[in-house]
């Protein structure tokens, strides 16, 4: 009982049920055997004053005639009432005048009636073991004694014990009753939320939606299993639903992926024959140009043979082109497997072979230490290479420059960059920066096909990161780029 | 030096003519049987077809490759050669455009001793074919006939 509250639902319904019944049924008992023992106290009483109403009336001239051998024989007539242990009578100044003791239990019984009497007026009080009452004995209007009726209360007291008896036998059988209906009332109510609680565990652990709770009856309990089920079914449904979007989306990232793959099948087999075909013809033009220049330079005049270098020229920056084109493709298609790459040591050994191509440069090249960074290994050599170069070649106009590789902080993101203080670029134009083929510097000035950038963005975007620039004309331009 | 037999495996005419050329420019005065396509290759090596009744114990110095050919492709006459025992160890330079990295690794995983890229400037496949003849057909030492 001290910890109620935790009670198992059924266990509370059953208490609920015992301790009600058994509290009601005390209460009614008590209150019936209170008033009826009320009853029963009143009937003595008033049987009593009677009896000794009618001593008093035919001891009256007994008293008169001071003749107390006949009013011991009218006493005697009380024999008849069982209950009534002993009986006096008094005379006017209250002495013992005759008296009557039940053949049973007179020792005490006489012993007990007063030698005296003190009390005048009518009245009664209920000793241990026996009702007393005392009458006054009127003649003429005159008091002339008083009768004394002593009533046992083993009768009263026998009684008593019968009611305690049959009720406590009715407080053991209701409460049986009452365990026996709140056990099955409690079934009624208890299994359901039972059930209910072990559908919606079963639900829990196994994440099974099927399941369904019985709902056994329509009321509160009714309802709730009810919603519950509704809401289980709802539950599955949309289970079902996203199941099915997500087979769906699956399907769709499969069919995705086959014309992805068939889409890079085919630019792979477009690319396999651009390098072979588109090639060969301008094979034939340069060697047979060449051959023209070798075997009839005598017929030529300058003029044609100019013209011919420059077909040759065209030729092999075509190819240069094709060249080009074919490494951005390869850029895109290639898969990339991502290692740790230690970007300082990379950009100082790009910028050693740079300076070893061209030793008369005056550059003052400098790599912040440290710097590394999660990609692939081949295709980052390829982006850094092609930003260096960049910078190398931007800064062929000016006799010294300054090329810096490191890291800064933009917008919360580090960002790597490489920096240069040659020709630079107008901020105009720095969306056109990053298209294929896009020039910025007339071929004259700067030369390159216009795919080097093309390409870093490229590789960029495939690690997931992104490339920018800031620059302006003959002050520098500044390379981000994430990872 | 003569009497060591060049194989040129080309469909293209002008590439062969090209090729001949840059050959001549580098006075490589050997003969040179061209093959056009892969069957033609093959016919000659093994003596099959046109060539049937040709000394197959000759085999060429050096056989110049290219990759795409008409009806068996370079990489599977290559294949046929290394497969067999008469021309299993005959030196064969692929000579193609693609520089596709796919063409690169098969041609070497099938036994290529060498694999050289047309260069679109003339002036830079004349240097190859220099380099070529002279290693080929100078400085290597063919297999020895026993070991075929």
């Amino acid at each position: 009982m001290l910890s109620f509250h935790n009670l198992s639902i059924k266990h509370k319904l059953t208490w609920l049920g015992v301790l009600t019944s058994a509290s009601a049924l005390i209460l009614a008992c008590a209150a019936f055997v209170a008033y009826d023992v009320k009853n029963f106290y009143d009937d003595m009483v008033r049987s009593a004053a009677t009896q000794a109403k009618i001593i008093g009336y035919n001891s009256a001239a007994t008293i008169l005639f001071i003749d107390p051998r006949s009013a011991s024989e009218t006493l005697a007539a009380l024999s008849t009432e069982p209950d009534i242990i002993a009986a006096g009578i008094y005379t006017r100044d209250g002495k013992l005048f005759a008296s009557y003791a039940a053949t049973r239990s007179s020792s005490t019984a006489a012993t007990s009636l007063p030698k005296a009497l003190t009390l005048r007026a009518d009245g009664h009080r209920f000793e241990k073991r026996y009702l007393e009452l005392w009458q006054q004995i009127i003649f003429e209007r005159k008091v002339i004694g008083t009768v004394v009726i002593q009533t046992s209360l083993d009768a009263m007291r026998v009684r008593l014990l019968q009611y305690i008896a049959i009720a406590l036998l009715v407080l053991l059988i209701s409460t049986l009753g009452s365990i026996a209906v709140s056990l099955w009332f409690q079934r009624r109510i208890s299994r359901p939320i039972l059930d209910l609680a072990a559908t919606a565990k079963s639900v829990t652990d196994d994440k099974d939606f099927s399941v369904r709770a019985r709902a056994e009856s329509r009321d509160e309990i009714g309802q709730l299993v009810e919603t519950f089920n509704e809401m289980l079914a709802r539950i599955q449904e949309q289970n079902q639903e996203l199941q099915q979007s997500r087979d769906e989306l699956e399907q769709r990232v499969i069919e995705r992926t086959a014309q992805l793959e068939n889409a890079n099948k085919e630019l792979e087999s477009f690319s396999y024959s651009v390098s072979h075909d588109l090639r060969a013809p301008l094979r034939s033009i340069d060697g047979f140009s060449q051959a023209i220049l070798e075997d009839y330079s005598d017929k030529l005049d300058a003029e044609g043979q100019a013209d011919l270098r420059r077909v040759r020229a065209a030729t092999q920056r075509m190819g240069q082109l094709i060249d080009d084109m074919l490494d951005l493709s390869r850029v895109t298609r290639a898969k990339i497997t991502r290692e740790q790459i230690d970007l300082s040591a990379l950009m100082r050994a790009l910028g050693a072979e740079l300076q070893k191509v061209e030793p008369e440069r005056k550059i003052d090249f400098t790599v912040a230490p440290g710097l590394t960074a999660d990609g692939d290994p081949r295709l980052l050599r390829i982006a850094l290479e092609n930003l260096l170069r960049n910078a190398w070649k931007f800064t062929g106009k000016h006799p010294t420059a300054k090329i810096e590789f490191g890291i800064t902080q933009n917008n919360g993101n580090s960002a790597y960059f490489v920096r240069d203080d040659g020709a630079g670029f107008d901020m105009a134009y720095a969306n056109k920066l990053f298209g294929a083929f896009q020039r910025l510097h007339a071929m004259t000035e700067f030369n390159g096909t216009g795919v080097g950038l093309a390409t870093v963005q490229r590789i960029i975007s495939r690690h997931g990161g992104r490339v920018w620039a800031e620059g302006e004309v003959e002050k520098g331009a500044i390379f981000y780029f994430t990872l | 030096m003569s009497d060591k037999v060049i194989l040129l495996v080309e469909d293209n005419p002008d590439d062969e003519a090209l090729t001949l050329r840059a050959l001549k420019k580098n006075n490589i005065q050997n003969d040179v049987v061209v093959a056009r396509d892969g069957v033609e290759a093959l016919d000659y090596l093994f003596g099959t077809g046109n060539h049937t009744g040709r000394d197959t114990s000759v085999t060429p110095s050096v056989t110049l490759l290219d990759l795409k050919l008409p009806k068996i492709d370079g990489l599977e006459v290559l294949k046929k050669i290394r497969a067999d025992e008469r021309t299993k160890f005959m030196p064969v330079v692929i000579l193609t455009s693609s520089k596709e990295e796919q063409d690169l690794i098969n041609g070497y995983k099938l036994g290529a001793n060498s694999y050289i890229r047309k260069p679109v400037d003339f002036s830079q496949f004349i240097e190859a074919v220099r380099q070529l003849g002279l290693y080929w057909l100078l400085l290597n030492e063919a297999a020895p006939l026993g070991s075929r």
